[in-house]
């Protein structure tokens, strides 16, 4: 009997002298904490909110807020312009995303394999990410005033023979897209290679010597071991990009002065959501930001799926 | 050690992006606290006005700090010149006698002006006295937003009469009276607008470069339209589509919006037809206004025979002190053009629960009726006023003569072309559709739609900006 009231007095004084540390994990996430709720949680709840409202202005007249269910979802759905501009987002997304991981994990492969030993490493690296430092609406200017009729792309093209007369960059569905994915691919290829560099260079090096030995090439290298270990970082790269994607709004909306011409072929979601903000109509731009949320979570959890289904 | 340097380079620049993304949010919020933080460093009044009670008799100025609301420079360095009272002090701020001016100026570029005034107003009962907005200024596009409101105060409120008034042009005063007739707000301006066309062009492709006979070349939309097609032959362009669309829609039957739905005019739908036949035919382009491609007409190797535009187009917008251009060589000639239209102009309102009527009063009677102070205005800055003697006046003798006009006085017209004005079936939508609908259209001017599809667009993008108005 004695001993084991001994034993469990020792153990009661032992825990009283232990030091607590949980504690100061919950007080370093308070700011974190703090920062979510006030900037994130509670605009995304009062969206979800204000999507139940009749609520807009006309001229100086506020009309509303008055409660209206579920009728924002339902025009937004009726009046078939959602599925347009998704089509057209994911559309340009694609253009630009694909020669833009290509390009990454090419640039990424070279810059850290030891074999090559390029020079001016650091350089480089700077001067592909350079391209993300500069706004994206002063890269879309740029591009504005590059292609325009009577911009120097169309003189150098008339001058070497190519046209006849100015070609409308401007004025043709496929050449407006093709400018957007351009852009958003320069602008962010630098980015993804950087990721894919960190990826790459957390592989263990005795793998890439091993096969080296085994007398493996570089393309199988680059195959067989690069790739596969590479596949968190890619699925981390693409859901990131998707994302980002999805709320493209700032080259589009500049180079085609928020028109989204011609005939709103290049104009993305969060594009005709700004259109619904000339008249503070908080009620139906709300009811999109609903479900611009539900189908980026829905995209996110297709590619997380599709791209970690092999492993297992 | 060099290598270090590029790591460190390299560093910089991707903390730099981080920042980058929080720019705009930043910048944004520093704006809305300046213009917030711009009238509270003055004393606190505690009186309030009414000045219901009074038609004529105004209360006495109870206010100290006098709040102006404008987008642009103009107004304020037309007060600091011609309003004799007002004293600079710096950038934002000025006196008139113990009052202080304090000028709120928001740029309206993405509505901003119009955004900002909107939130001015709409606090304006629970404002202190020292934040009430007193004067803002509007443009004609969008007058009605504000003039049909009761947050702008009728003139006549102000004791200010018909009869004060009567030099003035009356399409000055059609854009701001509101739907149960009182006249809200005045213009110093009066800015009838015609066609500014290339002298050179016009005696190579008419023979003559006369502004009689040009205009009888031009005297309506037929005429017009046969002459856009010689001078196409002769390898110009007429004009741009976005040209004309104000003379069209300056001269329609009705307004866009009646009983809450879009209705589109019989002469806005000659623009459409008349425009898409021009274009097809090579005489006119699609160019956007202000754009690089638009302004290469200035310069004779732009090939472009005209602009339409009044006259604070061909004073400030045709380039003249640059070398090269045809403004610079008085090249340009002016008639009144198929119809006539205005372009542009400030018109000043005085704001509903000012605390200083008498001032507002003042600055609207001098700025706009002062025939000393508006022939000033008119040699000083170019402007054409708002005063039919004063432009009278002018086209009477030669110091209304442009050099860049190649010598001609185009007051006459200018005269002629106010006079003829009509503006009874301006709406509040104006400006909205009035936009949305040439970006529409020139979905169907380049071949990218049939014209069903693009006044299908049009309807589109009118219901998303006014959501209370219909489209079917």
């Amino acid at each position: 009997m004695r001993p084991v009231l001994k034993a469990k007095g020792a153990f009661m004084a032992k825990k009283s002298k232990v030091v607590r540390y949980n504690k100061w994990g919950y007080i370093f996430l308070i700011p974190f904490l703090v920062v979510f709720i006030v900037f994130q949680l509670i605009p995304l709840v009062s969206t979800v909110y204000n999507s139940f409202f009749e609520n807009y202005r006309s001229g100086l007249t506020q009309i509303g807020p008055n409660f209206v269910g579920l009728e924002n979802y339902k025009t937004i759905i009726t009046n078939g312009d959602l599925p347009l501009y998704l089509k057209n987002t994911m559309i340009m997304w694609i253009l630009g995303f694909i020669p833009q991981i290509l390009l990454s994990l090419l640039l990424g492969a070279w810059f850290t394999d030891p074999s090559l030993r390029l020079k001016c490493q650091t350089f480089f690296k700077t001067v592909i990410y350079m391209p993300n430092l500069i706004m994206a609406s002063a890269f879309a200017m740029l591009f504005f005033t590059l292609f325009a009729d009577g911009g120097p792309i169309n003189s150098m093209l008339i001058q070497a023979g190519v046209f006849k007369e100015a070609f409308k960059f401007m004025s043709h569905a496929g050449t407006v897209r093709g400018l957007v994915a351009t852009m958003n691919c320069l602008m962010w290829f630098g980015n993804t290679t950087i990721l894919l560099m960190a990826g790459m260079m957390g592989i263990d090096p005795s793998l890439f010597e091993a096969a080296q030995v085994d007398g493996a090439t570089a393309n199988q290298i680059f195959y067989k071991i690069t790739l596969p270990l590479l596949r968190p970082i890619l699925v981390y790269v693409m859901i990131t990009s998707l994302i980002g994607g999805l709320q493209m709004f700032d080259v589009p909306q500049i180079l085609t002065n928020g028109t989204g011409d011609p005939m709103r072929s290049s104009m993305t979601l969060i594009m005709y959501l700004n259109k619904h903000l000339f008249s503070k109509n908080f009620g139906l731009a709300g009811a999109l930001s609903v479900y611009m949320f539900i189908i980026t979570g829905i995209l996110s959890l297709l590619v997380y799926k599709f791209t970690n289904s092999e492993k297992k | 050690m060099k290598k270090r340097l590029v790591s460190l380079l390299a560093i910089a620049t991707m903390t730099a992006t981080m920042f980058a993304a929080c720019g705009s949010s930043e910048t944004a919020s520093t704006d809305t606290a300046s213009s917030d933080s711009t009238s509270t460093e003055e004393t606190t009044a505690t009186e309030t006005t009414d000045t219901a009670d009074a038609a004529v008799e105004l209360p006495e100025d109870t206010g100290k700090v006098l709040n102006i609301y404008g987008w642009n420079e103009e107004f304020k360095s037309r007060l600091t010149d011609h309003y004799a009272d007002y004293t600079e002090v710096d950038a934002t701020h000025g006196k008139i006698g113990d009052v202080d001016v304090v000028w709120n100026i928001t740029p309206s570029t993405d509505n901003a002006y119009q955004n900002n005034l909107d939130e001015a107003l709409l606090a304006q009962e629970s404002a202190s006295a020292d934040d009430k907005v007193d004067l803002f200024l509007v443009e004609a596009d969008y007058a009605l937003k504000y003039v049909d409101t009761d947050y702008a105060m009728p003139l006549k409120d102000l004791g200010i009469t018909d009869a004060d008034l009567a030099d003035q042009y009356k399409y000055t005063q059609d854009i701001v009276t509101d739907s149960n007739g009182n006249l809200k707000g005045a213009s110093w301006q009066a800015c009838s607008a015609g066609f500014i066309y290339n002298r050179e062009a016009a005696k190579e492709i008419l023979g003559t470069d006369d502004p009689d006979e040009v205009q009888a070349a031009v005297a309506d939309w037929s005429k017009y339209n046969e002459t856009a097609a010689k001078v196409a032959d002769a390898g110009y362009k007429m004009c741009s589509v976005n040209d004309t669309y104000r003379v069209y829609s300056n001269n329609v039957s009705g307004k866009w919006v009646q009983d809450g739905k879009v209705v589109i005019d019989k002469n806005i739908e000659k623009w459409v037809d008349d425009s898409k036949e021009l274009v097809d035919a090579n005489a006119e382009t699609t160019d956007d206004l202000w754009g690089d491609d638009w302004a290469k007409g200035k310069r004779p190797e732009g090939k472009i025979f005209g602009y339409f535009g009044p006259a604070w187009f061909f004073n400030f917008c045709l380039d003249a002190d640059q070398e090269g251009t045809i403004a610079n060589k008085g090249g340009w000639g002016y008639c009144v053009g198929p119809q006539s239209y205005y372009w542009g102009g400030t018109w000043i309102c005085a704001a509903t629960g000012t605390d200083n009527a008498n001032l507002v009063k003042d600055i609207i009677l001098t700025m706009t009726t002062d025939k000393a102070v508006l022939k000033d205005i008119a040699q000083k800055d170019a402007d054409c006023v708002n005063s039919k003697t004063v432009l009278k006046e002018l086209a009477s003798d030669d110091s209304g003569n442009l050099d860049l006009l190649g010598g001609q006085n185009p007051y006459a017209q200018l005269a002629e072309g106010a006079e003829k004005v009509d503006l009874s079936n301006l709406s509040a939508y104006d400006q909205g559709c009035n936009e949305e609908f040439q970006k529409a259209m020139k979905n169907y001017f380049q071949g990218n739609a049939t014209k069903d599809e693009a006044l299908d667009m049009f309807k589109k993008a009118i219901v998303e900006k006014y959501p209370d108005v219909t489209a079917e």
